[in-house]
């Protein structure tokens, strides 16, 4: 009996480009405040909030909070990912970021960049990540 | 969508808070067909208990069905099943897999761009279901190595014939695995670690 037969694929020419590490600043107090309604429409913006970005809350949710930004905050007393933050809120991600974006611009939140792959990926970063793996 | 009054959200439990020490942390996927043992591949090393994420996209973000006209978008979730392994203090290993359908989370941006590297499970029962995900990884330049799961009653074919079936360069590790022993999930992340630090060594980009 021999196993169905695969052809492999080349490379894409174009490879997209790596969303930019750093938050932008846009944004500033012009949002308008039913929010979840316009969060999955076509015109969303979102900040580079990557899945594993590590959220920190770096103060108690103010009395204008909405409610989604006060558990929002309430949660990530240590740090969390933003993956971790969609899944404890029930709320899909491209939701979080647009929370996230909010609260970073208000300063009610520290954003810790992930570590992305790189052309060349980091060594150290990968022998770090063994030697983790192997305390399992 | 219900948003649950702030109160009754329960965030991780406290075993489960990551140290303020956390720096940064870094993701790998999981992919293969349908019911090849990625959630259990996940729940197998994670230190929490696997947690589960989604996505919602409109058909416009999605573009593959054509709706002939009509200008009403529908809403596809994409859900995600997710676990953690804190690597370091400072460092945090993120593993996605996910249920349901592959050519939906290919769109999901930002879900393999930075990913340091992918794991391919396959049940040798049904190799062809991994045959697509393996050529959306090669298009998207995501470097990654085979994992098969080993189901008992699965056909056990020589990792040589595997490597030429699943049309494979010399340099992709291929594994055994069990995907619900630890230790054996452990071995496979060990193994993708070691393929992306050869990589690094030989200049190549996969």
């Amino acid at each position: 009996m021999t196993p169905p037969q695969r052809r492999r694929r080349q490379p894409k020419q174009e490879p997209p480009p790596p969303p930019p590490p750093e938050v932008p600043e846009d944004g500033r107090g012009e949002r308008p405040p039913e929010r979840l309604y316009i969060l999955t429409g076509e015109d969303n913006e979102r900040a580079p909030i990557d899945l594993v970005t590590l959220i920190v809350a770096r103060a108690e949710p103010p009395p204008s909070a909405a409610p989604e930004q006060s558990a929002l905050l309430r949660i990530c007393q240590a740090p969390l990912s933003v993956a971790e933050i969609s899944a404890y809120l029930n709320l899909p991600i491209s939701v979080v970021t647009v929370l996230l974006t909010e609260l970073l611009t208000a300063e009610l939140v520290q954003a810790r960049a992930p570590v992305v792959r790189q052309a060349q990926a980091d060594r150290s970063l990968l022998e770090a990540v063994m030697h983790g793996l192997q305390k399992l | 969508m219900d948003f649950k009054s702030s109160d009754t959200i329960t965030g991780p439990r406290t075993e489960d808070h990551l140290p303020h020490s956390a720096q940064a942390a870094a993701k790998i996927v999981i992919v293969g067909g349908f019911g090849v043992g990625k959630t259990t591949m996940v729940g197998s090393v994670s230190e929490i208990r696997p947690l589960t994420t989604e996505e919602t996209m409109t058909q416009a973000g999605i573009g593959v069905d054509d709706n002939f006209g009509s200008k009403s978008k529908t809403a596809t979730t994409v859900a995600m099943d997710f676990g953690r392994i804190s690597v370091t203090d400072q460092l945090v290993l993120y593993l996605f897999g996910t249920p349901g359908q592959e050519r939906f989370w290919f769109l999901w941006n930002g879900l393999f761009e930075g990913a340091l590297g992918a794991v391919v499970l396959v049940d040798t029962r049904r190799l062809e279901v991994s045959f697509d995900v393996m050529g959306r990884l090669e298009e998207r330049r995501v470097p990654f190595v085979v994992a098969i799961n080993d189901f008992p009653d699965a056909p056990r074919y020589p990792i040589e014939e595997l490597r030429q079936a699943l049309d494979l360069a010399e340099e992709i590790p291929i594994i055994r695995c069990d995907a619900r022993r630890r230790a054996s999930s452990r071995d496979v992340l060990m193994t993708l670690m070691r393929f992306l630090h050869s990589l690094t060594a030989t200049g190549a980009s996969a």
